[in-house]
């Protein structure tokens, strides 16, 4: 790589940078309350590029983004940027503009009840006075320059999500920034609307206006960007030119997996060819939070959807549970048609959910161990018939044991306990409500690897002797290849593969997820 | 290349408000409600609703702001209070007199509206409560002042008295009376500044910086933070203001009426609120312009005034008009509003459709 990376002893050293360097971010530490955010991350941009940054959700692209404009303080480390005398010290967006950072984020940080002009230019003003026709002259030069289709007396509401992103760009670039952060800015735009924005982002590059683009569809990194920083939990993967780092690569870093590296999995039993009949099957299901999608799982079937974070794995299972406001699709369940349209009516179906969110979805900290076993099977009954205290307990006691949970007894509120087991407790509530099909969303994250494993081989278990359906969703690749005998690849919230057999591999997950051979 | 935009949402409720208006008194004229067929009517109901133009505006600037403020009709009350007793015991024939209480209503309107907007920007505490605890406060301070009237008389300060009797008279516009004199239309020095405080709010709502901010803060509070705007200190200038109109409303009232009394003024401030509304003024926020509230003002102002013309001369009948009206006119903008969204969505797809 001919751009050597300028270490931030040399920086302090020269007190500048180097010509072409716009912005440099040396060993960046932010510890949020529980976790480290960012630890010792590095960021240079150069004048005139576009530059992605890339990550899965959690990587901590936006908190490096939010270090930048001020809006958290950094725990450690150096920023440099063109034009300010040593280190640059920014405490707020406000700061962060007054030094040519600007940033135009995914939602729209603009007023809709203000006109076009007016939203270019207030908050910039010296004086007191409010001067129209001075702002509406400059604004309808500057939007026609950048080729913007709006006009400066137009009410903000009353334009497109795209034109009014480009309002923002257009206020950024009149107020001469050096460093331009789009954050997710192509997400709620059509293919036209993100072509006349990559028009606009290749026309600020020609004037020297080194961008920053965060986006997480990964085609539109490789039609406009020059070099790309991967981050991966908090930490820097790498920063490479465009061309040296193919799509596949690109997710294999982001996953931080190493392409050739297809470690021997440990054996944990037999998965299990599905059976013939269907258990479950949905088409064009679609919920408020996922596209319409056809699924389909067979009796004793392992399967699971994979995909980066975010790419709508847990979106697709919880329109299936109903979790989320159903908004059409034909669902059989068994042969039958019926109605899901929220988590009681997938739990009379026989359909059990173990959400991604164990602390804010699944488990009642305060209620006891039992408790908590009993909920599911309780709704289900109805609250009009109530189990009896010796049944309750026969039921906890059958799953702890049957689960090994780690508890001092029955009645310990389960906010005392481990992940690991806090996740079987919720696993023992719907084993106890026999589902037919149960769905398990990230069953294994943030738990020792024993009881990963432990997991794993349970989930092959009941799929092979109790006959149960299973989709199983986890970050973790080898997991789901371990257990799973088909895979839903999906990508920018749309299935793009299904995965099945010898397809089965690392290798091949990975270039479905990257779209191919590229 | 010229070209009319449409009307915003500010422009085309106004404009509701106005024909609503003009519909309303010349329907009172043709109709022959009494009174309604001279001049004098319409400035009577400038004269006798100068105070609460003033506070309505007060409101329509927090309102605009995503603010509100329910202490104004209580610190009306405790001005007219304190001003009055101010003026019962200073010397009855020194004119300065009358410039000290003038200050000393903008110093409890100022006083209100920098406590409150202090607790509310600085210390983020919902503004619906502080003013609430304000006029409680208010109201409170006006009893403890005075549980009696007080009553400012041409005997207790003859200076004061004169003042407030100056009326501006125009011969043209007033009607011949059976005796052959003219009797010409009067407009008192409130109703002046009433419209004073219309014509200056509408200015700087509209030129000046802080009143641009105002829109800001209420059309986004988070954007208008990343737009650079100091939204703690926009959000304190809009009570301070709406503070410093209660003050000046509470001078108007005392001119109009010079009694302080601890029912002052009571539910004023809802009238103010119910006024904006049908001005077009948002409760949300970011939307609304004070020349619709000078006419939301006057439509109540007209209703009741009809309604107290004619024979169902209870107050309930009026209540209960006021309530009808401010309920029609909520319908009404958000069915006219969400007909434009509609609209607006139509285009929105065709266009895309075209695309596609």
């Amino acid at each position: 790589m001919e751009n050597r990376v300028v270490s931030a002893k040399e920086l302090k050293a020269s007190k500048q940078l180097d010509k072409d360097v716009v912005l440099a971010m040396r060993g960046i530490d932010k510890r949020f309350p529980g976790t480290k955010a960012l630890n010792k991350v590095d960021f240079t941009l150069r004048k005139g590029e576009i530059h992605a940054l890339m990550g899965e959700n959690g990587a901590g692209k936006s908190t490096l983004i939010k270090v930048l404009t001020g809006v958290h303080e950094k725990d450690g480390g150096s920023i440099w940027v063109e034009g300010v005398e040593g280190e640059a010290h920014i405490h707020s967006p406000q700061e962060a503009q007054d030094i040519g950072i600007a940033t135009v984020y995914q939602e729209i940080t603009l007023c809709p009840n203000l006109t076009v002009a007016e939203n270019m230019f207030i908050g910039r003003n010296k004086g007191q006075m409010v001067h129209w026709k001075d702002y509406e002259k400059r604004a309808n030069e500057i939007l026609k320059s950048l080729g913007v289709p709006a006009r400066a007396k137009q009410e903000l509401g009353n334009c497109s999500l795209a034109v009014q992103q480009m309002v923002a760009i257009a206020r950024a670039v009149d107020m001469n920034c050096k460093v331009l952060i789009l954050d997710e800015p192509t997400s709620s735009l059509d293919d036209k609307e993100v072509q006349m924005l990559f028009g606009l982002m290749r026309d600020l590059k020609s004037r020297g206006v080194g961008i920053i683009f965060v986006t997480h569809f990964l085609e539109q990194v490789y039609e406009v960007s020059d070099r790309i920083t991967v981050l991966r939990n908090g930490e820097l993967v790498g920063e490479y030119p465009i061309s040296d780092l193919p799509q596949v690569e690109l997710v294999a870093r982001m996953m931080g997996k190493n392409l050739d590296d297809l470690a021997d999995l440990e054996e944990i039993g037999q998965k299990k060819t599905a059976g013939e009949k269907v258990v479950y099957q949905a088409k064009d299901l679609s919920s408020s939070e996922s596209k319409p999608f056809d699924f389909v799982i067979h009796e004793g079937e392992v399967n699971g959807f994979t995909g980066l974070l975010g790419s709508g794995r847990s979106e697709s299972v919880r329109a299936i549970f109903g979790a989320d406001r159903v908004t059409g699709g034909d669902v059989q369940v068994k042969g039958k048609k019926v109605n899901i349209t929220k988590p009681h009516d997938a739990m009379k179906a026989g359909i059990g959910y173990l959400p991604e969110d164990r602390k804010r979805d699944g488990i009642i900290a305060d209620l006891s161990v039992r408790e908590n076993i009993i909920l599911a099977l309780q709704v289900m009954k109805g609250f009009f018939h109530p189990m009896s205290k010796k049944e309750m307990e026969e039921f906890a006691d059958e799953y702890i044991k049957a689960l090994s949970i780690k508890t001092a007894s029955q009645e310990t509120p389960v906010g005392s306990l481990s992940g690991g087991n806090q996740q079987k407790v919720i696993l023992a509530r719907w084993l106890l409500t026999h589902p037919d099909y149960l769905i398990l969303d990230e069953p294994t994250r943030g738990i020792d690897v024993g009881t990963k494993l432990e997991i794993q081989k349970l989930v092959l278990k009941l799929a092979t002797e109790e006959n149960m359906s299973i989709t199983f969703i986890s970050s973790e690749i080898e997991e789901m290849l371990r257990t799973c005998s088909r895979l839903i690849v999906m990508r920018d919230r749309n299935i793009v593969g299904e995965l099945t057999g010898d397809q089965l591999t690392q290798a091949s997950v990975m270039k479905t997820i990257a779209g191919g051979e590229r | 290349m010229k070209r009319r935009e449409p009307l915003n949402n500010t422009q085309l409720l106004t404009t509701i408000a106005v024909c609503i208006f003009a519909v309303m008194y010349i329907a009172a004229i043709v109709t022959g409600v009494q009174g309604f067929e001279k001049f004098q009517m319409f400035f009577d109901l400038l004269n006798d609703n100068a105070y609460l133009i003033i506070i309505s505006c007060a409101l329509s600037i927090v309102m605009i702001g995503g603010g509100i403020n329910i202490s104004v009709g209580g610190v009306i009350s405790l001005t007219v209070m304190a001003c009055s007793i101010f003026l019962n015991n200073s010397a009855p024939q020194n004119a300065l007199g009358i410039i000290v209480t003038l200050l000393l209503a903008l110093g409890i309107g100022l006083a209100f509206g920098v406590g409150q907007g202090f607790l509310i920007s600085y210390l983020e505490i919902q503004p619906f409560i502080v003013t609430l605890a304000g006029m409680f406060l208010s109201r409170g301070l006006t009893t403890m002042l005075s549980v009696e009237p007080v009553k400012v008389s041409a005997q207790t300060h003859a200076a004061f008295y004169a003042f407030r009797s100056n009326k501006i008279e125009i011969p043209f516009l007033g009607y011949i009376a059976q005796n052959g004199n003219t009797i010409p239309a009067k407009l008192e020095i409130g109703a002046v500044v009433a419209l004073l405080v219309v014509v200056l709010s509408f200015l700087m709502l509209r030129y000046i910086k802080l009143g641009r901010n105002i829109y800001a803060l209420g059309g986004n509070q988070q954007s208008a933070l990343m737009l650079g705007i100091n939204v703690k200190r926009t959000r304190f200038m809009s009570y301070v203001i709406s503070g410093l109109l209660s003050g000046i409303a509470g001078f108007v009232f005392l001119m109009h009426k010079p009694t302080g009394n601890a029912s002052v003024a009571m539910r004023s401030e809802m009238d103010a609120i119910a006024a904006s509304i049908i001005g077009g003024t948002l409760l949300t926020g970011g939307v609304g312009n004070v020349i619709g509230t000078f006419f939301g003002t006057m439509i109540l102002a007209t209703i009741q005034k009809i309604i107290g013309m004619s024979k169902l001369n209870d107050s309930w009948w009026q209540d209960m008009a006021s309530g009808a009206l401010l309920g029609v006119f909520i319908l009404l903008q958000s069915v006219i509003l969400s007909a434009r969204d509609k609209a607006k969505a139509k285009k929105a797809g065709a266009v895309s459709i075209a695309k596609g």
